[in-house]
């Protein structure tokens, strides 16, 4: 064994054959590996957890992804999505749209930040399920509430993030377009919105999070539909594995379309992020 | 021949060109010189005068470094003359026009490179002409011949992050040559490389500067680069910064840098310069 090893390295040849062999090893720590790996951890602790069992209405890994196949092959979960969905979607495209061009509107102009900044800072500091109530009271409990809800816990986030963003726009960027007669115009467009790019995104994706979480909130606490009515649904009827699927189905959602951002970012706007990444 | 002049004639016009660009210039072009800095004074909003009263003339068709030391206001008057910085009082001109704001005659390469991290070597040092609304396949062919010019083909598709400090500060004069200004400002642009790279740099900035023929103005704080590279040095006083005096060189530039480096002008020079600041400080 020893006499092998000792072998390989005095003879070249022997030593990038050792090199190829060893390669695996390189992809072991790539981070897509390290992500499966952590990933199976906690899932296996869940599965742990739920055998011991840390309580009766925590089921494990393995019969809540039972749970989740049935429901999704009886076709209840895309219904349910479906539902849950169209206020969520229409809420989060009117905090992104609405949200960024307030930010940066009052990123770019100190009259509107004065206007601004003191209303989102309170939204963002509220316990906006506190206004729920309120807000069934003033528009029912249709669809506008349960968009009024998305956009409540949405959009503080995107607002001041995309007002940092603007503000903090690298002065000597600024100061270099100018000297190159750039108009304001252009300065805006081709230096501020770029550069602001990364935390405006940051921005979208902590919003969206928030959006999904006002999504089910609204279900839970206006009228069980859509993902809120299986939760609730088997909550009452204590089919806890059932339950947990429909709330690692909205999780994966949620994730996966904060991944789409992250991606359409990297690609579309800010490409130099993505060799480095 | 090295000639002194004393800060009170600032405003006198140079009694000769300097050999290097002699061939190429009008005669008639230099009485004012390009650029007249007429009493500028300027004290920033927290009450720190920077500048006091200086009055200056730079020579069209030559570089002339503002040496000083660290803190002096010499970023502070080259963005004044720049039009991005509001003198608190007096006037420049720059061919024989009163400067309100930047215009296209004149352009910047930055102490701190502002290149935009999000943009390729074409694209930042296209910019200039993109603002101006050139189009792209024209400005890209101009960028890629500055591209070349500074030593960074083969990199127009690379990110600035990709480079390295000297490199990225070259891209900042691809950009400033490519809008084609007549005057050409730059902010201590070799400050950020090792001592190699910064002589590699000052030899290119003098071949840059014989085949483009246009006025210089360059900031620094080394006297041997100031020396070096300069027709013409302005030494600025501490802050609150006047002129104190104004040195012509004429070294022989077309030949083996070494040979400049080792010509006893050249050291007379330096000598001379340092003994003046060290009287100074003293
Ligand atoms: N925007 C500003 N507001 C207030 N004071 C400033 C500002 N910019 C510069 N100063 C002050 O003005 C003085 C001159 O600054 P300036 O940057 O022009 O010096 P400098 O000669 O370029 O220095 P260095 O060699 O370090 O680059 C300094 O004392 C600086 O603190
Ligand atoms: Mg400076």
């Amino acid at each position: 064994m020893i006499g092998t090893g000792m072998n390989s390295l005095s003879t070249p040849p022997a030593t990038v054959a050792r090199a190829a062999r060893f390669r695996p090893l390189a992809a072991l720590v790539h981070p897509l590996t390290l992500r499966a790996v952590s990933f199976a951890i906690a899932l296996l602790a869940w599965e742990i957890a739920g055998r011991w069992p840390v309580s009766p209405s925590f089921p494990p890994f393995s019969e809540t992804a039972t749970a989740f196949v049935a429901l999704l092959s009886d076709g209840s979960l895309l219904r349910a999505f479906g539902v849950t969905l169209t206020p969520l979607a229409i809420g989060l495209a009117v905090s992104g749209a609405v949200g960024v061009g307030i930010g940066v509107a009052m990123g770019l102009d100190e009259r509107v930040e004065w206007f601004g900044v003191p209303i989102f800072i309170v939204l963002q500091a509220a316990p906006l399920a506190a206004l729920v109530p309120i807000l069934v009271m003033a528009y029912g409990i249709g669809l506008l509430t349960k968009v009024s809800i998305v956009c409540i816990m949405a959009m503080p986030v995107i607002v001041l993030n995309s007002f940092k963003a603007v503000r903090h726009a690298p002065r000597s960027l600024i100061e270099m377009g100018t000297s190159f007669l750039g108009t304001r115009a252009q300065i805006i467009r081709k230096i501020i919105l770029p550069a602001a790019t990364p935390v405006i995104f940051a921005g979208l994706r902590l919003g969206a999070a928030a959006g999904f979480v006002g999504a089910v909130l609204a279900e839970l606490l206006v009228t069980p539909t859509g993902i809120g009515d299986i939760i609730t649904y088997n909550q009452s009827i204590a089919d806890y594995p059932k339950m947990y699927a429909a709330i690692a189905a909205i999780i994966m959602v949620s994730v996966g379309f904060i991944e789409i951002l992250g991606f359409v970012e990297q690609r579309f706007l800010r490409p130099e992020t993505r060799r480095t990444a | 021949m090295i000639t002194t002049l004393p800060a009170g004639s600032a405003g006198m016009p140079p009694s000769a060109h300097p050999g290097r660009f002699g061939d190429g210039i009008p005669a008639a072009a230099a009485p004012d010189g390009i650029v007249e800095v007429r009493g500028i004074s300027k004290t920033y909003g927290g009450g720190v005068e920077a500048l006091n009263n200086i009055s200056l003339t730079f020579p069209e068709g030559a570089l002339t470094s503002l040496l000083g030391p660290s803190g002096c206001g010499k970023t502070t008057l080259l963005k004044i003359i720049a039009g991005l910085v509001a003198p608190t009082a007096g006037e420049i001109l720059v061919k024989g026009r009163r400067v309100t704001g930047p215009g296209p005659e004149r352009s910047f390469v930055f102490q701190d490179f502002a290149l935009m991290p999000w943009a390729t070597v074409l694209r930042n040092a296209a910019f200039g002409l993109e603002l101006r609304g050139v189009a792209r396949s024209e400005r890209e062919a101009v960028a890629e011949r500055y591209i070349e010019a500074v030593g960074l083909k083969g990199f127009e598709h690379k990110y600035p992050h990709e480079l390295s400090g000297g490199m990225r500060q070259r891209v900042g004069l691809a950009r400033a040559l490519a809008v084609n200004a007549d005057v050409v400002m730059m902010d201590e642009p070799f400050s950020a490389v090792d001592e190699q790279t910064r002589r590699r740099f000052q030899e290119d900035l003098l071949r840059l500067v014989a085949q483009e023929r246009k006025t210089f103005l360059f900031v620094t704080h080394s006297i041997e680069e100031a020396v070096y590279v300069s027709n013409r040095i302005v030494l600025l006083s501490r802050r609150p910064s006047r002129v104190q005096r104004i040195i012509e060189i004429d070294l022989p530039r077309d030949g083996d840098p070494d040979r400049i480096r080792r010509h006893p002008d050249y050291l007379d020079t330096v000598e001379d310069i340092w003994q003046g600041l060290r009287h100074y400080v003293e």
